[in-house]
């Protein structure tokens, strides 16, 4: 057992961090930082300087463009990346569908589609839940038929994060309603500016305009566009939510939260007196330090233990990820809702582009903590992670 | 970065958890409860003779090198078979001072007996007002030509009933919460002026309220200096939290693993309890918690060889904080899970719960160690 980095990995975390510092837009990170909306525009920019370094899609195989770096240099990455904090690869495409196309799809789809992915000329959404289907994904009731050689499709999906962005969606469709439920659904991607798909956006309770609903009105997709084997797509979807185990956690976002939580605390005063310097305050915020440090302890043992024996077994440890991940990231926003006091409650109009550049900095934490009772719903609410806990790990 | 065993370790965890299996089951434990002094000599000789009581001690001194690392897979072998023999206070807590301050002549009186399981030691630290702060000392040791006389009450000393030598902490000088002026002194138990008064504790356990009335020792009783030995302590400490994080890992496992085995078999309407998505739930939620603790007892094993006092006794604090909150969500919900049969004595369940219990009441518990991490500037 040993706690300590290589030498090499120390010089690995430092030529990340220099490349961040001399290359991540200055203004971009300060509205992360702020909690701030980004512009399609300030993403796709920071995410091609990321892809032109090579670093784009740095957990592909070498041959579609990954860096073949181990498991350790990843979280390194990773962490650096959310603690400095710099915008992460756009999970849709880069974590989700790219995957399942360097495994599952055929040569002309990889030739076609993985570069425009790593360079992000293309903007993907993801197509699973639907307003019948959450927890119960597999459930789904968009149809696809096949007539001739295409695919027409009718039906409707939700939550679709950033779909107003997107110019290709990746779906999960039933293709055959006569077998078991899980047997009979098939994984398509196509273009968002086909005719008979409409997006509705979804104003969530912090005011932001992130999710979508996404309606497909007899979508007419060439029938080349299936990933993989028809009626095989469940088993593509559970291994594109099972790809990403260990970012899932967010140590680094919630490292970076819990700085600034510290830094405003020695500023705004409670009492005459800055709040950092109210005992009950100060314990809070190292209750959550000492949960975040158990966690990233814990990812560690799951990141160390991928890098030796690979990651066909998953660690068990792995499924307390997403859950404490989650509630520290929550706990995090509480405090800065603690933090802020009274001027909390100001309520500012978003753009209609979703942009809030305008608000005041104040105006973004009651957003930000409504905003993030999303992490303990989305990507398996904390009740399924719980169901498999006890199914997966402890046989019951 | 490593999490793994290497094959020396794994060779050790084979063998203590090979000989807890035969000789520890939950039975033989009610067993040597009730032998003199509340724990079995029989089992001590075992674990000298696989040379575990001599495991942290450096090979010239008779032992086996052993690190931070194998006082680990030790105390998570002891916590899973909820072990009644004085490790912690014998090899830990007094071969930790021995090791750390001892000289050549004091470790060749005390460390080979330690080694062959012919002498236990206890560390007689806690006083009526001292609640977790080891600097509050008002116990005295006052200079006698080249000797001491030391005069003071200690309480809860665990293992003070059967101990040959005691460890105490006392005041050389200054006042009762003076930082400075505190010695740690090596005193026979047989020594003329020391009064016990025993008693079994709350998880089965024996310890003693001791009273020392002008107990004369020797110039050569002085472990590390005499006026300044609060660093001393405040490492040793960490060590034996540490210790504590381990073994209650152990309990925690063996805690977790005979609940969701009950609930698996016990049924009601019909079918196994463990099928309802409540229990469910609690159980992975006590999974969570288990091993939360367990990456922040490898953190504090791993702590314990930084250079740096105050960094390391801040991850260790933090891994206190960790551990109490673990223990007790999985200890009440072992507990809860149960139902009634977890109330009674004959159930094994309570009697993790006892242990894990007052290891959250010892060398701090969680408010104190979080108030710890808090005042020094937090851990990110």
């Amino acid at each position: 057992m040993d706690l300590a980095f290589t030498k090499e990995e120390q010089a690995f975390r430092e030529e990340v961090r220099t490349f961040f510092r001399g290359n991540v837009p200055p203004d971009t990170r300060r509205k992360l930082v702020e909690g701030r909306h980004l512009s399609k525009d300030e993403m796709v920019t920071w995410w091609r300087i990321l892809n032109k370094k090579g670093w784009g899609t740095s957990h592909w195989p070498t041959q579609y463009g990954g860096t073949g770096w181990t498991s350790v240099q990843h979280y390194i990455f990773n962490e650096e990346l959310q603690s400095y904090p710099a915008p992460q690869p756009l999970a849709f495409g880069v974590s989700m569908v790219g995957p399942v196309i360097y495994t599952f799809g055929n040569e002309a789809q990889k030739k076609q589609y993985l570069p425009r992915i790593a360079n992000v000329d293309d903007w993907w959404c993801q197509g699973f839940s639907e307003p019948g289907s959450g927890s119960d994904l597999a459930s789904l009731k968009t149809k696809a038929e096949r007539k001739g050689d295409k695919w027409i499709i009718n039906g409707q999906k939700t939550w679709t994060t950033l779909a107003q962005h997107a110019d290709m969606i990746f779906c999960l469709c039933r293709t055959d309603a006569t077998a078991k439920k899980q047997m009979g659904i098939s994984f398509i991607v196509f273009d968002m500016k086909s005719k008979g798909v409409t997006v509705r956006p979804i104003q969530t309770i912090d005011g932001g305009l992130e999710v979508n609903e996404v309606f497909f009105d007899d979508v007419e997709v060439p029938y080349e566009n299936l990933i993989g084997e028809e009626n095989k797509g469940w088993d593509y979807a559970k291994f594109l939510l099972g790809n990403e185990r260990t970012g899932i956690a967010r140590v680094g976002v919630s490292k970076e939260r819990l700085r600034r939580i510290r830094d405003l605390a020695s500023k705004v005063e409670s009492g005459g007196k800055p709040i950092i310097q109210d005992a009950a305050f100060r314990e809070k915020l190292a209750a959550c330090e000492i949960e975040l440090k158990a966690l990233e302890l814990t990812q560690l043992r799951v990141v160390a233990d991928e890098g030796k024996h690979g990651k066909g077994k998953p660690n068990p440890a792995s499924s307390v990820l997403k859950i404490k991940g989650s509630e520290i990231q929550q706990t995090t926003t509480e405090l800065l809702m603690e933090v802020i006091g009274p001027f909390a409650a100001p309520y500012d109009v978003h753009g209609d582009d979703g942009s809030n550049e305008a608000m005041d900095w104040t105006a973004q934490i009651a957003p930000s903590y409504f905003n993030n009772r999303k992490v303990s719903i989305y990507g398996g609410s904390n009740e399924i992670q719980r169901n498999i806990i006890a199914k997966a790990v402890l046989g019951l | 970065m490593d999490f793994d065993l290497n094959e020396e370790q794994r060779l050790l965890k084979d063998s203590i958890d090979g000989l807890l299996t035969d000789s520890y089951d939950f039975e033989s434990r009610k067993k040597y409860m009730k032998e003199k002094g509340g724990w079995s000599k029989a089992v001590w000789g075992k674990l000298a003779e696989q040379g575990l009581l001599g495991l942290p001690f450096a090979e010239a001194d008779g032992g086996f090198g052993g690190g931070g690392v194998e006082t680990m897979i030790v105390m998570e072998a002891l916590g899973k078979a909820l072990v009644l023999e004085p490790y912690l206070a014998t090899v830990v807590i007094g071969g930790g001072f021995l090791r750390h301050a001892g000289t050549d002549a004091q470790k060749a009186a005390h460390v080979p007996g330690i080694i062959d399981g012919s002498k236990t030691l206890a560390f007689a630290q806690l006083e009526k007002n001292s609640r977790y702060d080891l600097f509050d000392v008002s116990t005295t040791a006052k200079k006698k030509g080249d000797g001491w006389v030391i005069d003071g009450e200690k309480f809860v000393v665990l293992n003070g009933e059967n101990a040959e030598i005691l460890i105490v902490t006392a005041r050389t000088k200054g006042d009762r919460r003076d930082k400075s002026g505190i010695g740690v002194f090596l005193v026979p138990a047989s020594a003329k002026g020391v009064t016990k008064k025993s008693y079994p504790t709350q998880d089965g356990l024996h310890a003693a309220d001791i009273t020392f009335t002008g107990v004369e020792v020797g110039a050569d009783a002085a472990l590390g200096n005499p006026d300044d030995s609060l660093a001393l302590i405040e490492r040793v400490v960490d060590e034996a939290r540490v210790a504590l994080c381990a073994e209650a890992v152990g309990l925690m496992d063996e805690s977790l693993k005979t609940t969701v085995e009950y609930i698996k078999t016990r049924k009601q309407f019909g079918v196994a309890i463990g099928s309802f998505q409540s229990l469910q739930h609690r159980a992975s939620d006590m999974f969570v918690a288990a091993e939360q603790a367990r990456s922040m007892s490898m953190f504090a094993t791993m702590a314990g060889e930084f250079e740096d006092a105050s960094e390391r006794s801040n991850a260790i604090a933090a891994a206190k904080v960790q551990i109490g909150k673990s223990l007790k969500y999985v200890g009440q919900q072992a507990i809860q899970l149960h139902g009634g049969i977890g109330m009674t004595m004959e159930a094994k369940i309570g009697h993790y719960f006892k242990r894990l219990t007052m290891i959250e009441n010892s060398f701090g518990d969680t408010d104190y160690h979080q108030r710890r991490v808090a005042d020094g500037g937090g851990l990110i």
